[in-house]
């Protein structure tokens, strides 16, 4: 689950973290009000509007601007909110901009990046920094990877001074901006451990003309599977920031995600429906979707998904594979004998049902007198399903 | 012989009186596992499964009293990975986890804890393990193994039960499927399931099933090259996956880029493994693969 960078800061500045601070509109008739008051608050002409949208790379794609003066700030901001914002993270259609976070501007000496997440092969928690702040990191990583600073954290030991000093020697700080950075790192990987997060990224974090080291932006991934027992961070979810199609699917416990082809396709578990994906496409087609119905589909969960995958109007014709274990084959049947009742069928239907109850369920199939089309395994299914979609 | 699991296997179930341990230890049981005990906090004493299986407060005193040295948790994901740090104490020698959103900040604390213990976890979020005709330990569809020569190990749990369905298709049937799961944080990984299939005598050949993101299978690859002398056959899912919707980029440098279908499907048939394009080809390659 992801957030907003100005709730972001709201949890840094919870955990003692300095932050680059402002206030949040989401009508433009409050921005000369909170402009002024940014102006008042943090003593300074100059200020910065921020659009906020989930995805990243918004600086270069004109959601970050400089204003050093109220009128330049009035214009940014009548610009910005409301505008579709495009990175190379939103896609083609970009995100509409619906909140701006006005902030002060600070007098800028040296950017850094740092961030915590999951090392997958160390398994353990990693820290990272790097003197090339504000830059495209991954290039930094690939070309000059000595100037990513990497520290392992024991979790049944939790950071520990030594690692932050390390860190924060690497990034050449001294005097009382090392001794500010040092008690920032400890700070930030309190707050990863505190909020469950997956990736805590400050991008970046400065050091101002006055020596002190703050977070210009906050970016927060959270484990979704611990979000119960964080109600205040799962209350932050923003659903404008959601493919409305993928938030009705979550409603059913349906785990969808929309592409960009025209067969639709419905499976039990992610990697058999990843590989279904995979042969539609073999089979010369472009898979309209990933939908897995998980381990528990019944009648209800293969109407709702139905449902769902109709509702893309690019669907051609739809395929359902299903290698029952604990899903039974028969009750799938009957799930899509009354989905095709209730919907009625728009499009051709290919069906393949393998494991538990599959032979009840083929002769349910064909005992229902509805023209849907049985295959025998996945070849077959992938490639009737991309015939079907081609002659309809 | 096989890998891990077999008939004198004496298993506890942690979770027994749930909903799901129920009716996945009756399932077992009906398969042939050796289901010696259960546990479930506060239910000691009980007799679980209609009377066939007794049910202990702690997995100490199930260990003490049944001798057990298998557990399998079928506990909900907030008590998961203390579930699996109770095994872990109480000296259980291989732990299954099939609890699906298990935490990854608990499981990197459950983690460091067993390997601390020397203690074999298998998950969380996986099917769990088949030792063909001999021991089930999980919730897959026993019915659609044949008992056989060779070895099934797989991300991912119905992909796990296609590549059975197509082995058996072809007439080759498995010593034991084994699903690891594919959470962030896994107990056993692909290379410590390849190093016992290699050294079982009766598997033959492995088929090695991975997916999009992580390192694993390109660390299995390369094991393999320099140490496997059995035929792999792999497969990836998720050739037409969309490029992850990262936020941030410290996932992107943790990773490196070779986590693609693409880039995990090159570095394997560079180390020497028959890799599917397509899923469908898993059993007839197999069968190719041994000739």
């Amino acid at each position: 689950m992801k957030i907003h960078e100005y709730q972001g800061k709201d949890i840094f500045k919870s955990y003692g973290i300095p932050i680059q601070d402002g206030y949040v509109i989401e009508n433009i008739d409050d921005a000369p009000a909170t402009i002024e008051k940014v102006q008042k608050e943090f003593n300074t002409e100059a200020v910065v509007v921020k659009a906020q949208i989930h995805a990243g790379g918004r600086g270069k794609g004109g959601g970050v601007k400089y204003s050093p003066t109220t009128a330049q700030a009035l214009e940014n901001a009548q610009n910005m909110l409301g505008m579709n914002l495009v990175t190379h993270q939103t896609g083609t259609d970009g995100q509409k901009v619906r909140k701006l976070y006005i902030t002060q501007a600070l007098d800028i000496k040296k950017e850094y990046y740092c961030a915590i997440t999951l090392d997958r092969s160390q398994t353990k928690d990693v820290f990272m920094v790097s003197s090339e702040g504000g830059v495209e990191i991954e290039k930094v990583a690939e070309e000059t990877p000595e100037k990513i600073i990497k520290v392992w954290i024991d979790p049944l030991v939790g950071m520990k001074s030594f690692q932050a000093r390390k860190l924060a020697f690497g990034l050449g700080l001294t005097g009382d901006a090392f001794k500010m950075a040092v008690k920032v790192f400890m700070k930030m990987y309190a707050c990863y451990v505190g909020t469950d997060a997956s990736i805590v990224e400050i991008n970046p974090l400065v050091l101002t003309e006055d020596d002190q080291i703050v977070a210009l932006d906050a970016k927060f991934n959270f484990d979704g599977n611990a979000m119960y027992r964080h109600k205040d961070i799962a209350e932050l979810r923003d659903v404008h920031e959601e493919d409305p199609t993928e938030l009705e699917a979550s409603k059913y416990d349906l785990n969808y995600i929309k592409l960009d082809g025209n067969v639709g396709c419905m499976v039990n578990g992610a990697g058999l429906a990843m590989a279904t994906m995979d042969i539609i496409k073999l089979a010369g087609g472009e898979p309209a979707n990933f939908l897995d119905v998980g381990g528990a589909a019944s009648a209800e969960t293969v109407k709702n998904g139905f449902k769902i995958i109709l509702s893309d109007e690019h669907v051609k014709a739809i395929l359902i594979n299903i290698f029952g274990g604990i899903v039974r084959c028969d009750r799938v049947a009957n799930g899509v004998i009354q989905a095709v009742k209730e919907l009625g069928l728009k499009v051709p239907v290919v069906v393949r049902l393998e494991g538990t109850n599959a032979e009840e369920a083929k002769s349910i199939l064909s005992e229902s007198g509805l023209a849907i089309i049985p295959a025998n395994d996945m070849k077959d299914a992938a490639q009737k399903v991309v015939d079907a979609a081609v002659n309809s | 012989m096989s890998i891990l699991v077999n008939k004198d296997s004496r298993v506890i179930v942690q979770g027994i009186t749930g909903s799901e341990g129920t009716f996945h230890a009756t399932q077992m049981l009906e398969y042939g596992t050796n289901v010696v005990g259960g546990v479930t906090p506060g239910k000691g004493g009980q007799m679980a499964l209609d009377g066939q299986v007794p049910v202990f407060n702690s997995v100490e005193e199930a260990k003490a009293a049944t001798d057990a040295n298998v557990s399998i948790i079928f506990v909900p994901p907030p008590f998961a990975a203390e579930a699996i740090i109770e095994a872990s104490d109480a000296g259980v020698e291989l732990v299954v986890c099939i609890t699906e959103g298990v935490p990854v900040h608990d499981m990197v604390k459950a983690k460091r804890i067993i390997d601390q213990n020397g203690t074999r976890l298998i998950g969380p979020n996986c099917p769990g393990i088949i030792t063909v005709d001999e021991c089930k330990l999980g919730i897959m569809p026993g019915f659609i193994c044949q008992k056989g020569n060779i070895g099934v190990l797989s991300k991912s749990g119905t992909l796990t039960y296609e590549a059975i369905g197509q082995l058996v298709n072809v007439g080759l049937g498995q010593t034991t499927a084994i699903g690891i799961g594919g959470d962030p944080i896994i107990g056993t990984t692909m290379i410590d399931a390849l190093k016992l299939f290699e050294a079982d005598p009766e598997t033959e050949g492995v088929v090695l099933i991975g997916e999009i993101g992580g390192q694993m299978e390109n660390e299995a690859a390369r094991w393999i090259k320099d140490n496997m002398s059995k035929p792999v056959v792999g497969f990836i899912a998720g050739q037409t996956a969309p490029p992850g919707r990262r936020m941030g980029h410290a996932g992107a440098i943790v990773s490196g880029g070779d986590d693609t279908a693409e880039a995990k499907m090159r570095i394997m048939t560079e180390c020497g493994i028959a890799v599917c394009e397509s899923v469908a080809d898993i059993g007839e390659k197999m069968k190719a693969a041994l000739q």
